[in-house]
């Protein structure tokens, strides 16, 4: 069975260390929150200008003065610091957060991204996405292997416009994880019950297949 | 203290020298911490041709969404201007140019214009549609972008609390995008919910110097909320 939205940020909520500065974006990067074990203590960071979100609050604690990069109500824990557009962005850009998690359209075997724009269709705009991806040590893009139509999103090049260019090392994606390394993708886990043949057939770039390929548990 | 006051006394005089044609900053992040009460004066002056630069474009009946409906927007520098109908026809229309940029890119465009930084380099968006037409270069191996700095005729800013002289704090996430706008216009306005006695503000907590500032106004602000999400208790 391919993961569900739920297992991977499940998945993902495992790679997060204990005592890291994480960026989550928007759609699956936001419910890795809710998979973070209780004994690893973890500041959420928000581009607008948040180090420390914490959960959406009570009716009664709603503060339109507190929002993510969402534009969501939400909360700050305790120990939480609050700051400008202009700090936050240094703090992504000059490599500062542990970890980010995005979503994509697209990646290729030379760790290419795109994930803003899909050309004839209406360009909303990049946000913090290409600030994110040129800044982070250490990325995870999550997306479905392939579109609903059977497409390939992990490619030997990106045909849409790039947010960044060779910034990704690892990807999660529905079917399997994968890391870009010399210009192939290797394949180190599959999701239960998914074979290799399934992840070589929906992967477009070159697919390195190490002697084992773990299954993921959940 | 008299040549340090910075209060107007209305909204109308606040703005006063604003015409056709000028560039805008705008301080705020999607509906949060935006100067609703500026913006709406600048609807009611009714001035045109204008680029506004702001990481948002409000929405359809509220805040800068209000200006675009009224046709007085010609470019928007933005990096997201989701949420927004009219802003979509005009675009597709032609209406209103827009030049999207990377969020961190445009705060630190504005920090640069109000630090006397003409450009800067940047590792973002290289290789990327932002790039065209940027020079390059590479700095131990990798690869940056020139980008050039942004100053505005009139910086528009909500603070909180701001002191007489135009010492200003802001609360909470409000503050996003509003330091660095601050700096960045030739004539900055702050609209605050409260005007404090100068000495009310502990120098240590002041976010914006009040030599930023040239106009200090107090407003009633509706905060408009864009996206409540609240947890089930």
């Amino acid at each position: 069975m391919s993961l569900t939205r739920e297992q991977m940020a499940q998945w993902i909520a495992r790679e997060i260390r204990n005592g890291y500065y994480v960026n989550l974006g928007i759609g699956i990067p936001t419910l890795v929150a809710n998979y973070i074990p209780p004994d690893i203590d973890v500041m959420l960071q928000s581009e607008n200008g948040l180090l420390g979100m914490g959960p959406f609050p009570t009716e009664s604690e709603v503060d339109p003065d507190m929002i993510n990069a969402g534009k969501q109500t939400v909360t700050a824990r305790a120990g939480a610091a609050i700051f400008s557009s202009v700090e936050s962005f240094a703090m992504i850009r000059g490599g500062h957060v542990d970890l980010t998690v995005l979503g994509a359209f697209e990646v290729d075997v030379e760790g290419n991204i795109a994930s803003w724009m899909v050309p004839g269709k209406l360009v909303k705009g990049m946000g913090g996405a290409m600030d994110l991806v040129a800044g982070a040590r250490n990325i995870i893009v999550t997306m479905t292997h392939a579109s609903k139509s059977g497409e390939s999103k992990l490619l030997k090049q990106c045909s849409l416009p790039l947010t960044g260019r060779a910034c990704i090392r690892r990807v999660l994606t529905d079917l399997a994880y994968v890391e870009v390394d010399r210009g192939a993708f290797v394949l180190k886990q599959r999701a239960p019950g998914i074979s290799v043949e399934e992840i070589r057939a929906k992967t477009a770039g070159k697919l390195i297949v190490p002697d084992r390929v773990p299954e993921m548990a959940f | 203290m008299a040549g340090f006051d910075k209060r107007v006394a209305s909204y109308e005089a606040a703005l006063a020298g604003l015409s056709d044609g000028m560039t805008l900053a705008v301080g705020g992040f999607g509906l949060c911490g935006i100067p609703e009460n500026l913006i709406a004066q600048v609807y009611r002056m009714g001035v045109r041709g204008l680029t506004v630069v702001s990481n948002n474009c409000g929405v359809d009946d509220f805040g800068l969404g209000i200006l675009l409906k009224n046709r007085q927007i010609s470019k928007v520098i933005a990096s997201y201007v989701g949420e927004n109908d009219e802003f979509e026809r005009q675009l597709l229309q032609g209406e209103v140019q827009v030049e999207l940029t990377p969020q961190g890119t445009l705060a630190e465009k504005l920090r640069a214009g109000g630090a006397g930084i003409p450009a800067f380099f940047t590792a973002t968006g290289f290789g990327t549609p932002v790039a065209e037409g940027k020079d390059s270069r590479r700095f131990d191996g990798r690869d940056y972008i020139l980008e050039r700095a942004i100053k505005a005729d009139f910086a528009l800013v909500k603070g909180w609390k701001a002191d007489p002289s135009g010492n200003t704090i802001y609360r909470n996430t409000a503050q996003n995008f509003n330091p660095a706008v601050a700096t960045a216009g030739a004539v900055t306005v702050v609209e605050v919910e409260e005007i404090v006695e100068m000495g009310a503000l502990d120098p240590i907590c002041v976010h914006t110097p009040g030599i930023y500032v040239n106009r200090l106004i107090q407003g009633r602000f509706e905060k408009r909320i864009e996206k409540r999400t609240v947890s089930p208790t």
